[in-house]
């Protein structure tokens, strides 16, 4: 028997490391575009305060660098060790995309942050330059690999299941490659990565300029960390708005849920805080038609016709045909070396009933709702923090190009006090992907209790515990080595 | 003609080159382990640690490369040791945890812990790690104990396929000895790795001199270490496969596979003379510092030829003591054929990796590490 605390916390160890990985990727990701943009002015005005600038930021860039590597090993290693199921049974096609990210990405980061850091008198301008955007870069392509891989589990496609082999097998790497939520969620990531990064150096430099310290350094900082930011926060909207549209096409429980949306239709609306709706909004952000039908809950679960006139079945009838296909499944494994006839038809039904296969794990209609408000305030957390900061961004710097910033000591302290706020949106995009996709680990094809492994409770809780004083151990020696290597300062006041 | 068993054993080899590669990497670890016994004063600690501070990460990368190809590769080896060894496989992620974060936080004022915690995290890491890794490959030799049932995936109460037979969930391998030897054998390479390097990279004498000391102990303990896994390694009963998949118990299997395979043997000798040549001539010449550069070819090839005889020639790598018929082979563990095509394809890049970090390698290693560079530049 799956033991529903076993499977609670190995969801619950996965979450923790996921969502402590997500504390310093982020930043990695848009902080290297920043301190690269500053070191291209270094090289191309010949500047030293921009070099001291630059190197100030990668001081701060390497130390939450190695927290992100070392939470990062154990969630690729975690897929084995508490997702042992899931490891076999689409690991043919999900074990690919973590190989290409190790051979492409990291070592690209590995050595070229090497160069970045130490090797200022070893290799000439350009040659260092080039490192800078090469470390970024390889941080960039290390989120398209590891985001592909995730994205196959919000849409599954390129893959067909073999009953010998007892897995799903790749047919069409493309097919995972391009598919298109990939596309808008590698940019909907990386792109909120420039924005953490953004905010981190506006919230800084706000500090130093409060302190009435590091002056250039300070405006300079949020001039490019500004338009940066902003640029960022307009890419995020675009590519969350194609998000919308995916989610709503292939995981429209995920976004029943991320809406609170009970009963849907035709010109549905847009829940802002409960009891506060916009008619329609939610149609046309989930089709782009006002008249779009969208499925609330309960439609989801008595089954409808979507706008592209498919019918889907009600719970009730997925989880009797998944029955029928695992069914069939035992049928065929059984038979199929001593009467291959009869395994050729448990076979043909168990191939016409294969897409509901994950159903037949599901006990009750109750259990494909994923936990709704916990989605819901996650979705308003993400929008709300990013639509604040997207306008602090622009008001800071239409102030500094109107040279008032100094004089807005309110505006500084928004800044500073909003950098908490950028982390808190990254979490709740995370908890709206992957808590709305429950009971999914595979959306309708592996249920999460299906994909773990057989260790005992007390094992999962153990290491649980350990992890989380390690990890918090971790981030508070960062914060405070961040916060003395802030107040310190990078030293560029030779104005 | 590129067939699926062509693929099965062209990706065991990647696993062998990257097993081996990171063997050779663990100089890391090695040169950490002797951060307060090899370095006295307070400035060769701290050029032991800016040495292979700016080498760390690839040791890390080549490990989780390592990890996602078996991954994609291999994937039921992925599920059943990951999952089933769990214990062992942790204690290894948290040393390296541990380390990841070392070499960044050491030397920064508000670190909390202090200095010396996170040098003692670095040798912890040092020590550990090669013997944890050393004795989880040593099962690829005498077996593990667990189950693999495929139509598990069809009880819906049940489903998980591969099981593990107690409750010590890996832990169980140091009851052998051969495992632990195996784990000693890898960590006195590492230390012998990482002597070797650090007299190579840096360019302090008396450090040097105390590099060097730990070298000749180091190495011996080493040969020893190396000759008794060998003999025992070659006279052990094997776990052999039959053209039916079959598996079955062999006496002197690996040894038959040595024999079988003499590109191994030539392998393993030519490893363990490159090694015994580089060590030799650093230990008896003290002018000669490029001992590395002997070991590490020595190192790959030694390593790569323990992985093919645990793999190829129809042999078990992943036994299983309590359900023999469970064994991980390379036909029943691979991925689809389809994976490993398009996989084999995208490992074409290898070499060029492979080629830009010894370019960036011999940029920034022109000149050895001197207390003078670390004086006036950035450092850990």
């Amino acid at each position: 028997m799956v033991e529903s605390a076993l499977v609670d916390w190995s969801r619950l160890q996965f979450a923790l490391t996921a969502g402590y990985h997500w504390i310093f990727v982020p930043l990695t990701l848009g902080l290297a575009v920043i301190m690269a943009t500053m070191e291209t002015i270094y090289v191309i005005k010949g500047d030293e305060f921009w070099k001291k600038t630059a190197k100030f930021w990668m001081k701060l860039f390497a130390i939450n660098f190695a927290v992100g590597i070392a939470t990062g090993i154990i969630l690729e290693f975690e897929f084995g060790t508490n997702w042992s199921n899931y490891s076999w049974f689409v690991g043919d096609i999900f074990g690919a995309p973590l190989a290409i990210e190790g051979i492409f990405a990291f070592f690209m980061e590995a050595t070229f942050f090497a160069v970045m850091f130490f090797g200022w008198e070893k290799v000439g301008k350009r040659f260092h330059l080039a490192s800078t955007w090469f470390t970024g870069i390889g941080a960039a392509i290390s989120a398209i690999w590891i985001l592909i891989a995730n994205s196959w589990m919000q849409h599954p496609v390129g893959m067909e299941f073999n009953p010998d082999t007892v897995r799903h097998e790749m047919i069409d790497f493309w097919a995972l490659v391009l598919n298109p939520v990939a596309v808008s969620k590698f940019f909907h990531s990386w792109f909120s990565g420039w924005m953490t990064g953004a905010i981190f150096v506006i919230g800084i430099s706000s500090w130093y300029l409060l302190r009435n310290r590091e002056r250039r350094f300070a405006l300079s900082s949020i001039r490019v960390a500004a338009i940066i930011g902003i640029i960022g926060t307009l890419a995020v909207m675009f590519s969350g708005d194609s998000s919308a549209v995916h989610v709503a096409k292939y995981q429209p429980m995920k976004l029943a849920a991320a809406e609170g949306l009970e009963d849907g239709g035709e010109k549905a609306p847009f829940s802002v805080v409960p009891g506060v709706e916009v008619p329609g909004v939610l149609s046309i952000l989930a089709t782009h038609d006002i008249y779009g039908y969208v499925p609330g809950i309960n439609n989801i679960l008595d089954g409808y016709t979507d706008n592209d006139g498919v019918t889907h079945l009600s719970a009730e009838e997925k989880m009797e045909r998944g029955k029928i296909a695992i069914d069939a499944f035992g049928e065929y494994r059984a038979l199929k070396d001593s009467d291959p006839s009869a395994a050729a038809e448990a076979r043909a039904t168990l191939e016409e009933n294969m897409e509901y296969f994950g159903y037949g794990y599901i006990n009750s209609r109750e259990e494909l709702v994923p936990p709704v408000p916990l989605v819901y305030w996650a979705f308003r957390v993400m929008v709300g923090f990013g639509g604040l900061l997207l306008c602090l961004m622009v008001v800071v710097l239409w102030a500094e190009r109107r040279k008032r910033l100094e004089g807005m000591r309110w505006l500084l302290w928004a800044s500073l006090l909003s950098i908490p706020l950028v982390y808190l949106a990254g979490q709740a995009g995370w908890i709206v992907a992957e808590v709305g996709r429950q009971p999914w680990v595979i959306e309708g094809l592996l249920p999460t209790k299906a994909a773990i492994s057989s260790v005992s409770v007390g094992a999962v809780q153990t290491t649980f515990f350990l992890f989380v004083a390690i990890f918090t151990l971790f981030l508070a020696i960062e914060v405070r080595i961040l916060i003395k290597a802030i107040k310190e300062g990078p030293k560029t006041d030779v104005e | 003609m590129i067939t699926y068993t062509f693929l099965q054993q062209y990706w065991w080899f990647l696993i062998a080159l990257l097993g081996g590669l990171l063997v050779f990497l663990l100089f890391v670890q090695g040169a950490n382990a002797l951060i307060f016994t090899a370095g006295k004063s307070e400035a060769e600690r701290q050029l032991l640690v800016n040495s292979t501070g700016r080498k760390w990460e690839l040791t890390f990368t080549t490990l989780v490369t390592f990890g996602g190809a078996f991954f994609a590769s291999f994937p039921l080896f992925y599920s059943t040791s990951f999952g089933g060894a769990y214990w062992v496989w942790i204690l290894i992620l948290i040393t390296f945890v541990f380390q990841a974060v070392s070499y960044e936080f050491q030397s920064k004022s508000g670190n909390i812990l202090g200095k010396k915690v996170f040098r003692i995290f670095l040798m912890l890491n040092g020590i550990l790690a090669p013997l944890l890794i050393g004795t989880a490959v040593g099962t690829f030799f005498t077996g593990s104990a667990f189950s693999v049932d495929k139509a598990a995936v069809g009880d819906v109460a049940s489903p998980v396929i591969s099981r593990w037979a107690n409750n010590w969930h890996g832990l169980e391998a140091v009851a052998n000895p051969f495992n632990v030897e195996f784990g000693v054998m890898v960590m006195l390479l590492a230390i012998v790795l990482g002597a070797l390097y650090t007299i190579n990279n840096i360019d302090n004498e008396k450090l040097e001199k105390q590099l060097r000391s730990a070298l000749s102990y180091s190495f011996c303990a080493f040969l020893v270490m190396f000759l008794i896994v060998m003999g025992r390694l070659l006279t052990m009963e094997g776990f052999a496969v039959d053209e039916n998949g079959v598996v079955y118990m062999e006496s002197y299997k690996y040894l038959h596979n040595l024999l079988d395979m003499p590109h191994t043997l030539v392998m393993i000798i030519m490893g363990a003379l490159l090694l015994v040549v580089g060590c030799g001539t650093t230990l008896l010449k003290s002018n000669f510092k490029r001992g590395i550069w002997l070991a590490a070819p020595g190192t790959l090839l030694a390593v790569m030829a323990l992985f093919m005889l645990a793999g190829y020639n129809n042999t078990a790598y992943y036994p299983s003591t309590t359900d023999l018929q469970s064994s991980l082979t390379l036909a029943n563990s691979c991925s689809s054929e389809f994976t490993l095509r398009t996989m084999a394809v995208v490992s074409l890049i290898i070499p060029f990796v492979v080629a830009y970090i010894a370019y960036f390698w011999r940029q920034m290693d022109k000149k050895s590490l001197t207390t003078e560079e670390l004086e006036s530049s950035e450092k850990y």
